[in-house]
């Protein structure tokens, strides 16, 4: 079981680290300090560990590092700063869609790969995109509303941080 | 933390064709891991060696893509080809919806960005959910190894619970089904624990031919037995018969099984309410012995003849106007 030196693209920025086939993606990325990558159950059962791979969610506890090789990956907080959040963080923290924290970046990615695709999604589509999710503060309301406002806010400031043609489902 | 293992990452199927045929049983394909990696981790599985076909380009025919061979009238899918391709791809919507439908049942959104249909079908697990439509629709699996590609059906490829035809030298590198005929109408239902992220309880898919003389395909949205519901009684009414009946049910025995009986009982027959009922009856045969946390042997059965009886009622209220390619939707 020998490391080797992959090559990460991770919110932008390259890294090169040497990792035995083991390690997954999640533990890779923690360790390299993008801690709102969140541990939940390591089954794919609860998406805390979401992020954007080639601008898909995946559940990053269930992707080898070696896959991820030079794929673009984006974590949830490579989606905006304090200073400069991104709609969607902006709303959930604006609907009180945040109570302990720990499911919110995979939600925000979750949401983020359906507003990509559809920029005006219905409740339906929110909560199906959503469905990989797990909060267990109990706040799948605000989420959604919260999901639901950035759209709406997206749409005023002329769709920033939507590409594809949308469509849904 | 998963168990050490080696990990060998060819660049094209014949590289990884290459690799199985020297490692042999010490080698575990790994594709989307949705199914692998769990079972590794809860210490279910340890192989010595993965190999990652999720890099396998799509471009490696036919192990990345979906297509329609029109000449030879297959629809193939390649087996590197996720359940999220399979939700979002036209040529499943319009030659094997009631595949498309069990792929939107599939886990969640995130695991189905990762899990591959090759995958689904080599794990083997007796709530496979792309199994019952596949089997309805008559699918063969391809195997590939260096020594040739064989096709086997899905029905023998499948032999019990993590159990397969595939030799540790072979790939399934893809699935194919005959396109269906036109007056074929298919349908899915699954009961779970809760709407995502859940193991099948039971699953079925259905897929009924009718006579094409008694039901001609109509051009038009003029459809008005769309909203009818299945007659009661009788026959030599011109309703349509059924010429062809495939029923499947998943997570009811050690692999996914065909109703055999049930899909006698329908052929020559209009899809009245007393034929539904009892196919359904007769389907509840074909399942045994799987009792666990998700459902007793009992509940399955139960929930085995409402799921036939409710997929057999979308086909018969279906919509002869959309047969070609159609389906139903239902929740449980």
């Amino acid at each position: 079981m020998q490391p080797k030196i992959v090559t990460l693209y991770v919110n932008g920025h390259t890294h090169q680290v040497a990792l035995a086939p083991n390690v997954t993606l999640l533990q890779a990325l923690r360790d390299l300090g993008y801690t709102d990558v969140k541990n939940g159950c390591e089954k794919g059962d609860c998406g805390a560990c979401a992020v954007l791979l080639n601008g898909q969610p995946v559940n990053s506890c269930l992707v080898l590092a070696w896959q991820a090789e030079r794929a673009d990956i984006v974590t949830d907080a490579g989606l905006g700063t304090i200073d400069h959040p991104h709609p969607l963080q902006e709303a959930f923290a604006d609907a009180g869609a945040v109570q302990c924290g720990y499911c919110t970046p995979g939600f925000i990615i979750a949401a983020k790969a359906l507003l990509d695709r559809v920029p005006h999604p219905t409740e339906e589509q929110i909560r199906e995109a959503l469905s990989g999710n797990l909060c267990r503060c109990t706040g799948y309301g605000q989420i959604v509303e919260a999901v639901q406002m950035a759209a709406e806010r997206m749409e005023g400031a002329g769709e920033q941080g939507s590409r594809g043609a949308g469509g849904g489902r | 933390m998963l168990p050490e293992f080696d990990l060998l990452m060819p660049h094209t199927l014949p590289e990884a064709l290459d690799v199985l045929a020297q490692g042999g049983p010490d080698v575990a394909p790994l594709a989307g891991g949705t199914a692998l990696l769990v079972d590794m981790r809860g210490g279910h599985l340890r192989p010595r060696t993965l190999m990652d076909v999720s890099h396998l380009p799509a471009s490696s025919e036919p192990f990345g893509k979906v297509e329609c061979r029109q000449e030879d009238g297959y629809v193939a899918v390649g087996g590197g080809v996720t359940i999220a391709e399979l939700v979002d791809s036209p040529l499943v919507a319009r030659y094997g919806p009631v595949l498309g439908q069990a792929a939107r049942r599939f886990a969640n959104p995130l695991v189905r960005n990762r899990a591959t249909l090759g995958g689904n079908l080599a794990y083997a697990s007796p709530a496979a959910d792309t199994a019952p439509p596949l089997l309805v629709l008559g699918a063969e699996v391809e195997l590939a190894s260096l020594a040739g590609t064989r096709r086997v059906a899905l029905e023998d490829f499948l032999l019990g619970v993590h159990q397969t035809a595939r030799r540790p030298d072979e790939l399934l590198t893809a699935v194919r089904w005959p396109v269906p005929p036109p007056q074929a109408v298919g349908a899915y239902r699954k009961l779970a624990l809760r709407q995502a992220t859940a193991i099948s309880v039971v699953s079925v898919a259905v897929m009924v031919e009718f006579d094409a003389e008694a039901s001609p395909p109509r051009s038009g949205g003029s459809g008005d037995r769309s909203a009818s519901p299945p007659r009661s009684g009788g026959s030599g009414d011109g309703s349509p018969r059924v010429t062809n009946a495939r029923i499947a049910l998943g997570a009811v025995a050690p692999r996914p099984v065909r109703a055999h009986a049930a899909e006698e009982a329908l052929r020559g027959q209009p899809l009245t309410l007393e034929a539904i009922a009892e196919a359904a009856r007769l389907a509840v045969e074909a399942t045994c012995c799987i009792d666990d946390l998700r459902g007793s042997a009992a509940y399955r059965q139960r929930v085995t003849e409402v799921l036939v009886r409710r997929a057999l009622t979308d086909v018969a209220t279906f919509p002869p106007s959309r047969k070609l390619g159609s389906f139903r939707e239902g929740n449980s």
